[in-house]
């Protein structure tokens, strides 16, 4: 889908479709081999795809290897402190309606430091979409055990392997009430744009965590769902509603206790879209609504008006 | 409805009363009898009499139950404090009696309830007055309600005692219970109506005017309000929009009231799942180029910490409130101290300059947010305002502000930037371009914790490191200099010179008034600029032979509280000395006097303090 137009270096011209060559902005340092380079290649045909203003993308992230990506983004962004890129990223949504925020983290980020963050953020259901690009290991302080690494996983704090119960990101996401469920990998690249495509396209909180290998830490982590390399890849076979026979077998993204059932299959388990509510309004529409509401009873009093109003009432 | 005493029978009562310049009254009973309510009356109506008021409360942090008390002082003069001792003491139960009487100055009233409490009757040091209050609360609303109205019964009472304005006061009792069933109005007035018609014969002793108000006509009105109010109405007109916070005594009235109040304004207040999400989304708020808020007392302040590194590397303009309390960890809840001046100044990693500010009283509160406002947006940092459980809840009246001068419109400024555009320039003050505004350079910027380069490009380069760090220092020196000199009151030198922040400021002007009755010549200076300081500091210092820094904190390793600590620290002043407390309570204006008394050597006997109260002199 990328655009083949011959485009003028910086500055574009106003109305030119968005490239990935306006788009692409400092090199990665990401290792060689690093599952993040697809995931960033996958996120800018996203963006070509949407073909949003340039100027109202923000992507954010908190602390981690994956979480330098809006550096390599050429987008208004940043990049806050570890863990608490969601309840940021919320104030910028919240606060700015008009803008599409996307946030970027790792599953020490996510799960681990900023695990309360992401069940508070998922009940709260902000318009923004969130990818964590999950390598089951603390990559950038080299080798430490992760929320995600597997039992026996041998890393620098247990050399021994890994003693604690891993997290099930799927699960733990749709207990949060998260609005937008999906799973991917870094070696699939057309099935992550589709992924963050709809994760995009989305009214709330929508979240994919893809499977994005650490070569230097955690290397062959997600071979399990590689055929290249002996695994399974499994899709999830979406119901299309055309009363067939065969449909009534396949998935409805709809039904959070069939998505659960999905979420609890053994290692490597299934791909795609678990989850999607679209009934749930979002945060930034509830309180829309309130303050809509609460304007309406003061019959859209001027600021002044209101804060006269209120000190007359000290008198 | 109709009151059985028509307001003309104050009249009648009025001329054997005495006329007296101001009255502290304390009630004391528990916290679920209404007592602040009563507080609250008594302060609404001596501020739309133009009267001067000042309220002191202490609120057990049990939720329900446990003594409480609140104090209200009241008069003509210009009132700073909440007065050291009471001359009217109102008790509700024999531990009210027991625990307060000591508050209580010589040839003052004890009114009590005389269904609760017996008194000593061997004191003949007061006047004693029992008012069977909880069975004459009961035979004049009657039905089901039990004693609940006493403390409107009890309104009643002083509203003889005083002479105090009934029309008024009815005004205030249907403003406050109107909004409720009808029942509940009328069953007030009934209670307030039989507290006012008590016979009068039994209080003859005890029969009072207040002094006519001097203040000048034509002025602003007054207004009656308490700190965390006046705070959260500052912000308003700071122009704050967004903000973001977690429960926590003595900050969450703040938050409630932006959550009610921003929607109004077209803005948004979020309760977050913690104080650390709570500075995030404010920050997130900020990035978006709004002006936002976020709030906290001392412990959550120390969960904030590392993301206020954050918007100090990030140069992310933030108003970030302190509500302090007794520290540390949970500590006491519900008390005043100041403790978390350190804290606030020096609590995160790295090198991390940023602004401190103090509101010294109920009313600066307004303009400290403003100024806080102001600070934030011009240099684009996070400003902390450092206020106390003591400005947070009690109630002053004072003049209305000029809203229609005073306040700020704030909105993110998406206009294209220009190709030059940075975010981070390293001779200019940073102006974040907040997204939404388009790049004409085609680069857009970035906004990090990381060490960047002038494009937020993150760098470990020693040389930008020290630029930048440098860049940041200056950024806040730059502050200063915008800062007026502080205002000094009393002597221009002379023997000592007090220095006060936050809640201290009543008692010290109280005090230095006291001291400068007996000869001793004394200024005071209170700081609302903590960090960076205001200039001219120096040049004031060097006039006084003694310069004391009050504060309610502890002295610490070295003998020196935390203000004093700084003020060491950057003037190298020998003459730099502290009183300091940690008793949980304001000052009262006797302990500075007799701790200045001790540091300056001055003879026992020449301290004047009142130990009359008002009242019986006024016999």
């Amino acid at each position: 889908m990328s655009t083949t137009a011959v485009l003028p270096t910086p500055p574009p011209a106003p109305g030119a479709p968005l490239t990935k060559k306006a788009l692409t902005a400092d090199h990665p340092t990401w290792c060689p081999g690093c599952g993040d380079f697809a995931v960033l290649a996958s996120f800018y045909k996203v963006l070509e795809k949407l073909q949003y203003p340039q100027e109202k993308i923000v992507t954010f992230a908190g602390i981690g290897c994956s979480s330098r990506f809006p550096y390599f983004v050429n987008t208004h962004g940043g990049h806050y402190i570890h863990g608490r890129a969601l309840p940021f990223s919320a104030g910028i949504s919240l606060g700015r309606d008009d803008l599409h925020v996307f946030v970027f983290g790792g599953d020490g980020d996510g799960f681990s430091i900023g695990g309360n963050h992401l069940v508070h953020t998922a009940r709260k259901n902000p318009r923004l979409t969130y990818v964590i690009m999950d390598n089951s290991v603390y990559g950038l302080t080299k080798k430490q055990t992760s929320p995600t690494s597997p039992l026996g996983f041998k890393s620098k704090t247990d050399p021994w392997g890994a003693l604690d119960q891993p997290i099930n990101p799927m699960r733990t996401l749709l207990n949060s009430g998260a609005t937008f469920v999906a799973r991917s990998h870094a070696t699939q690249v057309n099935h992550m744009v589709e992924m963050m495509l709809r994760a995009s396209q989305h009214d709330g909180f929508s979240v994919v965590e893809i499977l994005s290998e650490c070569v230097e830490f955690f290397e062959g982590a997600f071979d399990g769902a590689m055929p290249r390399k002996g695994g399974t890849w499994s899709l999830i076979d979406l119901k299309k509603n055309d009363g067939s026979p065969e449909d009534a077998a396949r998935h409805d993204p709809t039904d959070e206790v069939a998505a659960f059932k999905l979420a609890s299959e053994p290692w490597p388990g299934k791909f795609g879209v678990f989850y999607e509510n679209k009934t749930r309004p979002t945060k930034n529409a509830l309180e829309q609504k309130l303050i809509a509401n609460t304007r309406e009873k003061t019959k859209n009093a001027s600021d002044l008006e209101l804060l006269s109003k209120t000190f007359a009432r000290l008198r | 409805m109709v009151s059985p005493i028509t307001p003309t029978a104050a009249g009648a009562t009025a001329s054997s009363a005495t006329t007296i310049p101001d009255v502290v009254i304390r009630l004391a009973g528990n916290s679920q009898d209404g007592i602040q309510a009563i507080g609250g009356f008594l302060a609404r109506l001596a501020g739309r009499s133009d009267q001067e008021v000042m309220t002191y409360m202490t609120i057990p942090s049990t939720i329900s139950g446990g003594p409480s008390i609140f104090q209200v002082r009241m008069g003509s003069g210009e009132i700073l404090s909440a007065g050291d001792r009471a001359d009217v003491l109102i008790a509700f139960y024999q531990h009210s009696y027991q625990d307060h009487r000591a508050s209580l100055r010589a040839g003052g009233v004890l009114l009590y309830d005389s269904d609760h409490v017996t008194p000593n009757p061997d004191d003949k040091e007061v006047t004693a007055v029992g008012v069977p209050m909880t069975t004459a609360t009961v035979e004049a609303v009657g039905g089901s309600t039990k004693e609940k109205g006493k403390n409107i019964y009890v309104l009643g009472l002083l509203a003889r005692m005083f002479d105090l304005d009934v029309p008024k006061l009815n005004q205030l009792i249907k403003e406050r219970f109107g909004g409720k069933n009808e029942d509940i109005v009328r069953n007030a007035l009934l209670a307030f109506d039989a507290g006012y018609a008590y016979p009068a014969e039994n209080l003859r002793h005890c029969l009072y005017r207040l002094e006519k108000s001097t203040a000048p006509a034509g002025g602003r009105p007054q207004v009656t309000s308490d700190g965390n109010s006046v705070l959260t109405y500052g912000l308003l007109a700071a122009g704050v929009r967004y903000g973001a916070g977690y429960p926590i005594t003595p900050w969450s009235s703040i938050m409630e009231g932006l959550r009610v109040e921003l929607p109004k304004y077209g803005g948004l207040f979020v309760q977050c799942e913690d104080e650390i999400a709570a500075i995030s989304t404010a920050l997130g708020f900020s990035y978006g180029g709004h002006l936002s808020v976020t709030g906290s007392s001392g412990p959550g302040l120390s969960l904030k910490m590392e993301a206020l590194g954050w918007a100090t590397m990030a140069e992310m303009p933030l108003i970030v409130i302190n509500v302090q309390r007794g520290g540390p960890s949970t500590g006491m809840p519900t008390n005043i101290e100041q403790s978390d001046l350190l804290q606030a100044i020096y609590g995160s990693h790295g090198d991390c300059p940023r602004v401190v500010l103090a509101p010294k009283n109920v009313e600066d509160c307004f303009y400290i947010a403003l100024e806080a406002g102001r600070i934030a947006r011009e240099f684009s940092t996070p400003v902390i305002i450092l206020t106390d459980q003591a400005i947070a809840t009690r109630i002053e009246a004072f003049d209305e502000p000029d809203l229609a001068k005073l306040m700020v419109q704030v909105k993110p400024d998406t206009s294209p930037r220009v190709p030059e555009f940075k975010p981070y320039p390293l001779n200019d003050l940073t102006r974040h371009a907040p997204p939404g505004s388009l790049m004409t350079s085609g680069e857009y910027p970035t906004v990090t914790g990381l060490e960047h380069d002038e494009m937020g490009h993150p760098t470990a380069n020693a040389f930008l490191h020290t630029k930048m760090t440098a860049k940041r220092r200056e950024k806040i020196k730059a502050v200063a200099a915008t800062l007026p000199v502080p205002e000094l009151a009393g002597d221009e030198s002379g023997e000592v010179l007090l220095i006060g922040w936050g809640c201290t400021y009543g008692p010290i002007r109280e005090a230095m008034g006291r001291l400068r009755a007996v000869g001793v010549k004394v200024g005071h200076l209170q700081m609302r600029h903590i960090h960076p300081l205001a200039p001219g500091l120096e040049e004031i210092f060097n006039r006084y032979k003694h310069i004391l820094v009050v504060e309610i904190n502890d002295e610490g390793l070295y003998g020196f509280g935390q203000l004093a600590t700084l003020l060491r620290a950057r003037f190298c002043n020998p003459a730099i000395a502290s009183i300091t407390k940690t008793d949980g309570l304001t000052y009262k204006i006797s302990e500075i006097v007799e701790c200045v008394a001790t540091k300056i050597d001055l003879p026992e006997n020449t301290i004047l303090a009142r130990k009359q109260s008002i009242l019986a002199s006024a016999r």
